[in-house]
């Protein structure tokens, strides 16, 4: 069942040195239950796609040039902000990269995790403490009353994280944002988390959009997967399906990148040549022609879209054959 | 093979201030007798949680910082019991490169300058070799000899890695310190990064001491590989011994839990640790994991595990593992 369609959505920046399109054209369907994996190097607008659909961008400097974003059904595009502030954190939150910085440092972590149930469930501040015991017992936190007191500074990394997953699920959502959820986290951390979230999406059956540039992270935990590259989706299919037959040379180059999956210490990484070109100054035709091992003319000159290679799994690229 | 750098049982700990009058004093014991040799061209990885004192280690092993107990032999000399004049020429053998590459360049500084940086300190060359040295660092390390006249802000994350390495370099060292050296990277540029670092180490007969949390990353690198944990070293193998046999239950869950970019392997075997690491102020007694260890015993919260050589050159601190012998570090600088 579709939760979240998203149509063609372009997020772009008005700065003094030009637009800066961050989101390009970027369609995507999230569905009950399943999580979404969308995965690309820094600057490729995954967060800017995930703030997007929070309507969390500061505006202006960001606008949106044209594009859907369809929740059940309702363009969260059209909704008053008011309306927006409703379905945030209710029925569509996120958890952010930086559990150090998400968390207020001056309220205790049971005044920030209550505050949800005050706002959104009008319940009173002693129904809402409860109900954030019972919360943080659920993500796994021992002593969850005394946790309740402390200040986040007085929390590891890892307690941080879950308190920020506890917060994001105290309303249990629908649909369920994580930006570089693990990123920040210490070696073993990520494995709890990641851990926690897929035992959360089977109970409550949240609908999970994953960002990451950890192909591991993406191959460990998500149904399906987008590959993006400067504001546009390159490759989108099921994940067992792109680590399997990847299509797009991005992905290949990506996957092939990846140390310590070749055993042998001899062994040269393949490199995509050069950098992540700055969104200001991006080759005409398909943006990844500069880095392509099998860029031509025509990738010069045409951007290619999203074409349907195999079932359900697409790719936008001239070079590779329709099958 | 000679050895490049012998640690041996080399420990650091940070006092507590505590109050003007009490009298007992508290320590954080960042480093515990951590001891290991280095070879010629090998590259030694470092693993561990932050805070397990991966770069205490390094720092300690620079003279960055002093250490407690112990010592460092490189090149056959012990760098601790040098006059400082003769440390510092000796040293000019060991290099670090840091983990910030916004952080570590001073941003009023163009690059030229902050590449030949060293070689001011140490008082080599005058202003034309030192301009040439500086241009070979730069083509060395993939750059061009025109950036020299620009300033770091005007280079991505991975060009900036990568002045900084030409910094390391200028001195012709046969170390170097690698502190988390590609985790503010992008993977397609970790992979340059990663392959620039090993044809160095080729064409210039380096040896690294690679320290990383970024379990591919390590394997990819390193000849062996050290595990850390609360301050010591609780396991240390080759790289394909410790990846296909590891010993301590904690590489063990650390080498399970790690994301695999694999999905076929998702529903693999995982030991997940629960909990986190324990304060070096106050760690625990007996063997330091046992409070996260799933096969802990009695003994363990009791007694300390000796270091036990079990197979060739497979060093594990476990009372799981009791075959082998114990394992006492050999004295440096000893002929065998």
């Amino acid at each position: 069942m579709t939760l979240l369609d998203v149509r063609s959505l372009h997020t772009f920046f008005k700065t003094p040195s030009g637009i800066v399109k961050a989101v390009d054209g970027v369609s995507l369907e999230a569905r009950k239950g399943e999580i979404l994996g969308i995965v690309g190097e820094s600057g490729c607008g995954k967060s800017v796609l995930a703030l997007s659909i929070l309507g969390l961008l500061p505006m202006p400097p960001a606008f949106f040039d044209q594009g859907q974003i369809l929740f059940n059904d309702v363009d969260l595009l059209k909704v008053s902000n008011e309306e927006m502030r409703n379905i945030r954190g209710d029925r569509i939150s996120m958890i952010f990269q930086e559990p150090m910085t998400a968390l207020n440092p001056v309220y205790t972590v049971g005044n920030q995790l209550a505050e949800v149930y005050q706002v959104h469930r009008n319940m009173t501040k002693k129904q809402a403490l409860e109900k954030s015991v019972h919360m943080l017992e659920k993500v796994g936190i021992p002593g969850p009353e005394n946790r309740l007191k402390e200040y986040p500074h007085q929390l590891s990394g890892g307690l941080r994280q879950r308190v920020m997953i506890a917060m994001a699920l105290a309303c249990e959502p629908q649909l369920l944002i994580a930006d570089e959820p693990t990123t920040a986290l210490d070696l073993n951390i990520p494995a709890q988390i990641l851990d926690l979230m897929s035992k959360l999406r089977k109970e409550l059956g949240t609908a999970i959009i994953m960002i990451t540039h950890d192909l591991g992270v993406i191959a460990e935990i998500t149904d399906r997967v987008m590959v993006m590259y400067t504001g546009s989706v390159m490759e989108s299919t099921s994940t067992l399906e792109l680590f399997e037959r990847p299509l797009h040379p991005y992905t290949k180059g990506l996957l092939k990148s990846i140390p310590g999956t070749s055993s042998s210490i001899e062994d040269e990484l393949y490199e995509i040549k050069g950098n992540v070109p700055s969104l200001l100054d991006l080759p005409p035709g398909c943006k990844f022609n500069t880095r392509c091992p099998l860029a031509a003319d025509i990738c010069i000159q045409k951007r290619p879209e999203l074409r349907e290679i195999y079932p359900e799994h697409f790719v936008a690229c001239w070079r590779v054959d329709n099958v | 093979m000679s050895n490049l750098i012998e640690v041996y049982k080399l420990s650091k700990h940070f006092p507590i201030p505590s109050g003007l009058f009490s009298r007992k004093k508290k320590y954080v014991y960042a480093l515990d007798e951590i001891s290991f040799t280095l070879g010629e061209n090998e590259t030694l990885g470092l693993v561990g949680e932050s805070g397990c004192g991966k770069s205490t280690a390094s720092r300690t092993i620079l003279n960055l910082i002093t250490p407690t107990a112990g010592e460092v032999w490189f090149q056959g000399q012990n760098l601790f019991a040098l006059k400082p004049s003769e440390r510092r020429k000796l040293r000019q053998g060991i290099q670090i490169v840091f983990q910030d590459p916004f952080g570590s360049l001073n941003p009023r500084l163009m690059v030229k300058r902050i590449v030949e940086e060293p070689l001011l300190t140490h008082k080599i060359g005058n202003r034309a070799s030192r301009k040439d040295e500086v241009e070979k660092a730069l083509t060395r390390v993939g750059l061009l000899p025109e950036h020299m006249n620009r300033f770091p802000h005007e280079f991505s994350g991975g060009q900036r890695q990568r002045i900084m390495l030409a910094r390391a370099l200028i001195l012709k060292p046969k170390l170097i310190i690698a502190d988390e050296p590609v985790s503010a990277l992008d993977v397609s540029v970790q992979a340059q990064m990663l392959n620039l670092l090993k044809r160095l180490q080729k064409e210039m007969g380096l040896s690294y001491i690679f320290i990383s949390h970024d379990l591919g990353v390590i394997r990819h690198v390193s000849h062996k590989v050290a595990v850390m944990y609360l301050g010591g070293i609780v396991e240390i193998a080759n790289v394909d011994d410790l990846y296909k046999e590891p010993l301590h239950p904690y590489t063990i869950s650390l080498l399970s839990s790690i994301p695999v970019p694999d999905p076929k392997k998702k529903n693999r075997k995982k030991v997940i640790l629960q909990g986190d690491v324990p304060s070096p102020r106050n760690p625990p007694t007996g063997c330091r994991f046992h409070t996260r260890c799933p096969d802990c015993m009695d003994i363990c919260t009791k007694i300390k595990p000796d270091s036990r050589l079990i197979k060739k050159d497979h060093i594990v601190a476990c009372h799981l593992h009791q075959g082998g012998q114990v394992w006492e570090p050999p004295l440096p600088n000893q002929e065998k």
